[in-house]
């Protein structure tokens, strides 16, 4: 990593030597900037920015235009914060076929969409490193479903979806042996594929579904996007290592002058799907799925895909040839032109839809590879941007005919009209930005308003905080013709792509309580009465309420070293934000944060006789302090009866308690 | 026996359906505000019933001893749609008799329902404000939570506003049609006697 971002750094310098111009590294921002971000306290943001946290695993939700963070949402890593994958009912969705990973590599975020619109009821998220796509409910803010994707290593060309959410995809990154068998690292050519995964979607309750794979021949899928409108039945896929180096890619897959960009006829696919023309292969990956009615996730071993040969099943894909290792890859809203963005190219290919569809009519083919047609570059292109900048990675949309591509090397954002491929204007990020996002800028009805730059290096731009520095994020006005520099702000881990979706399409329908009357967690207490302590041999269950200002039972005695403890406490509240925390001493998961109306559990497994204290953590009440216990812990085998309570149901048996 | 003008006996109808929205709409409302309830808590009472926010107002007023409300616990919301109905039922035989005299007891009726209603209302918001448990966790000497019959309160961190609903409304324009009607009758009789 540190000597490709030499190389960048020095392409970069002889860019700007070319170039003939010195950047001055501080921004111009002009008068108006404080004021269009200002949002008065009390007033909310006008949109949702879901980002990508990168190797936090995570999910950050912040408000645009102020920045402000407000939210973040564990998805693939644990987050002691609020129990997320220490309590018993979410364990399991952080469980793969590896066991229990508790962290990933988030990068790529989609809101689902109805004909091609974003509809605001889930968001999509890839896990890079252990192979998996999650969805999370945007009425709760939770994850509601985690998918392991078999045959793949790097799930990097993910979760972008279908126009009408029929499928997520998910392509691998580095190509592996289907099966995963022990080959020579070396035998790369003859035995790596790289498999692209379509998911299908249910469109009522969300539920995914892996419904086919395609075996490409082996190289890397890096990005993707649908196609919409006119070229809604493909999916474009970026590729780079084509080359097929199995070491030093840095120079190895750098050799060709082209790549390609995957172009997948997905109908096609289905219909041969349908048809029965995929082979049915055995495989294992975990499907783990969140219960709102019983608050806890369960998981469920898959054991086969249907895979898709492209050497045999024809007119199914075809290649696109795209300079220097394309990275992003866009399509414009009305479905027409696909931007492929070749990193280390100095220039921005535009391909045309319907020259690409007539070059397949005409068998207008430069060759193949692996059997694969390959469409001549000419006869696909519409047009190239010249001399737009230096490393381009990704494009978002303005819905008025503009493009506006990030570019890592120059440090910047362009601006470009799709129809003349003409450079309309630039503005600089600090520094060396990544993705961008525009709110619904890969859809078919951009918002437009805002460029939001998420960007891989901070430097001197925040106070510094040691060697590590966050990442940061940069807020644009695109509301006229020069795009105008209005805000920095940090970011969680590293944001990589991300969505934006004014507030108005989901706030409303947002959850504020969970319904007790709806709690089916096999370990709810029904009020303060139904809670109880039940022991099953060295099993220790403890049925408690929370509500404010005390937990029920708060004395528990009569549990010995070796008793292993479940605490399922429920928070009896069903009013919006009282949510309780419960933690107890020396307790080696995390705490539980318990919303209004739900059951959580905490497995405690004492390492000492004595007393454990626990307590509510999350200040709910002017009593919050009072709200406490004991657990009282004995050596095994001491006559301690089974005994517990809160309030006058100890105190009466108070006598009983001396030893 | 004088008989009821016609003014007379299309009132009784009218009383009747004023009183029928007792079925249909909330009669009393209690607003609440606190700098942690930023939209408000609402309590509305209905002829047999209390909804709204009652959980969430029950939960607060254990801190300072306040009773929980409980439906069950309401006598009132047996005997109250109870002898409204009877009531209504008397208004139908009223202008069924059409006699003057009928219309002044019915009148006088709903005067005694209507001033006990309130006695009852104000009793209970007493008990509910003063009967506080002595082990509650925040205790303000000389402190007391009745809420207000009508009109507005400040208690601790809480605004209350306490005020008829649509049915109350209602409530009370049939006890001022029912007056206003049984002056006009009684002055009728005394313009003709004269």
């Amino acid at each position: 990593m540190k000597k490709l971002l030499l190389i960048f750094s020095t392409l970069g310098v002889v860019g700007l030597t070319e170039s003939c111009k010195m950047k001055n590294t501080d921004a111009v921002v002009e008068g108006g900037a404080a004021s269009k971000v200002y949002v008065a306290p009390g007033k909310y943001d006008e949109f949702y920015n879901f980002v990508s946290g990168g190797f936090s695993g995570q999910v950050s939700v912040y408000g645009l235009p102020s920045g402000r963070l407000l939210k973040v949402i564990p998805v693939f890593s644990v987050n002691p914060e609020n129990g997320y994958g220490y309590s018993e009912e979410t364990k399991p969705m952080l469980t793969t076929t590896a066991g229990f990973v508790p962290w990933d590599d988030q990068h790529h975020l989609e809101i689902s969409q109805t004909n091609g619109e974003q509809d605001g009821r889930w968001l999509f998220a890839n896990a890079n490193n252990t192979p998996r796509v999650a969805r999370l409910d945007l009425t709760t803010f939770k994850t509601a479903e985690i998918l392991e994707i078999p045959n793949s290593a790097g799930n990097h060309s993910s979760p972008f979806i279908t126009e009408n959410t029929e499928y997520v995809v998910a392509g691998t990154r580095f190509s592996i042996p289907i099966k995963n068998e022990d080959v020579p690292i070396t035998s790369f050519k003859q035995n790596f594929k790289s498999v692209a995964s379509f998911i299908s979607v249910d469109k009522t309750t969300g539920n995914m579904h892996i419904a086919f794979q395609i075996a490409l021949p082996g190289m890397s899928l890096d990005l993707s996007h649908s196609g919409k409108g006119p070229s809604s039945g493909w999916f474009f896929f970026s590729t780079y290592n084509t080359e097929q180096a199995n070491t030093l890619l840095e120079v190895n897959a750098s050799q060709k002058d082209k790549d390609f960009i995957v172009a997948v006829n997905w109908k096609k696919a289905e219909e041969y799907v349908k048809s029965g023309k995929g082979t049915k292969m055995k495989t294992k990956y975990y499907h783990n799925t969140w219960n709102e009615d019983t608050h806890s996730a369960t998981s469920k071993v898959e054991d086969e895909v249907i895979m898709l040969d492209p050497s045999e099943l024809k007119d199914m894909i075809y290649m696109i040839p795209c300079p220097k290792s394309p990275h992003g890859c866009d399509v414009d809203p009305s479905g027409e032109y696909i931007v492929g963005s070749g990193k280390l190219a100095a220039l921005i290919p535009v391909f045309s839809f319907t020259k690409f569809t007539k070059a397949i009519a005409d068998k207008n083919f430069e060759g193949d590879y692996y059997g694969i047609p390959v469409v001549k570059y000419e006869a696909a292109l519409h047009g190239e941007v010249q001399k737009p900048g230096l490393g381009p990675l990704h494009t978002e949309f303005d819905g008025k005919g503009n493009a506006y591509t990030s570019f890592f090397l120059s440090s910047e954002i362009v601006k470009w009209s799709i129809k003349d491929v003409k450079v309309l204007d630039r503005v600089p990020t600090y520094y060396s930005i990544g993705h961008l996002c525009i709110p619904g800028g890969d859809t078919k009805k951009p918002w437009g308003k805002y460029v939001i730059a998420y960007n891989k290096i901070t430097k001197d731009r925040y106070l510094p905080t040691g060697p590590e520095l966050p990442q940061a994020a940069q807020l644009y006005d695109i509301s006229g013709d020069k795009m105008q520099l209005l805000l920095d702000f940090p970011t969680i881990g590293e944001p990589h792509y991300a969505q934006a979706i004014p507030a108005s399409v989901i706030k409303d329908k947002i959850a504020k309580i969970y319904d007790i009357n709806k709690n089916h967690n096999p370990y709810v207490s029904m009020g303060e009465k139904a809670t109880k302590v039940v022991r099953n041999g060295n099993r220790v269950d403890v049925y408690m309420t929370a509500i404010r200002s005390h937990l029920t039972p708060d004395n528990i005695e009569g549990v010995f070293l070796g008793d292993e403890i479940y605490f399922h406490v429920t928070n009896l509240e069903q009013d919006w934000d009282v949510p309780h925390g419960f933690a107890v001493k020396g307790a080696n998961t995390a705490e539980l944060l318990i919303m209004p109306g739900e059951t959580c559990t905490l497995k405690f497994v004492p390492d000492r006789v004595g007393m454990f204290p626990f307590y509510c953590t999350d200040f709910c009440s002017a009593l919050h302090q009072e709200m406490q216990g004991y657990l009282r812990v004995s050596a095994k085998g001491s006559n301690v009866p089974l005994k517990y309570g809160t309030g006058s149901s100890v105190a009466a048996s108070d006598s009983g308690a001396a030893k | 026996m004088e008989k009821l003008t016609k003014l007379g006996r299309i009132s009784t109808v009218i009383v009747i359906v004023f009183l029928a929205t007792l079925w249909m709409f909330p009669m009393w409302r209690i607003d609440l505000k606190a700098p942690q309830y930023p939209g408000g808590l609402t309590m509305t009472i209905w002829i047999n019933d209390v909804k709204g926010d009652v959980d969430v107002v029950n939960g607060l007023n254990h801190y300072i001893g306040m009773k929980s409300i409980h439906k069950q616990d309401f006598k009132e919301f047996v005997y109250l749609p109870a002898t409204i109905m009877t009531f209504m039922i008397l208004g139908i035989v009223v202008a069924v008799t059409n006699k003057k005299v009928a219309y002044y007891l019915w009148t006088a009726m709903f005067a005694v329902i209507g001033l006990f209603s309130f006695y009852d209302f104000y009793k209970w918001e007493y008990d509910y404000g003063h009967n506080l448990d002595p082990h509650a966790p925040i205790q303000v000497p000389g402190m007391a939570y009745q809420p207000p019959l009508f009109g507005y309160k400040k208690m601790l961190n809480f605004e209350v506003l306490s005020q008829p609903h649509i049915a109350g409304w209602f409530y009370i324009l049939a006890g001022v049609l029912l007056v206003s009607v049984s002056i006009f009758e009684w002055r009728k009789t005394a313009k003709i006697e004269a």
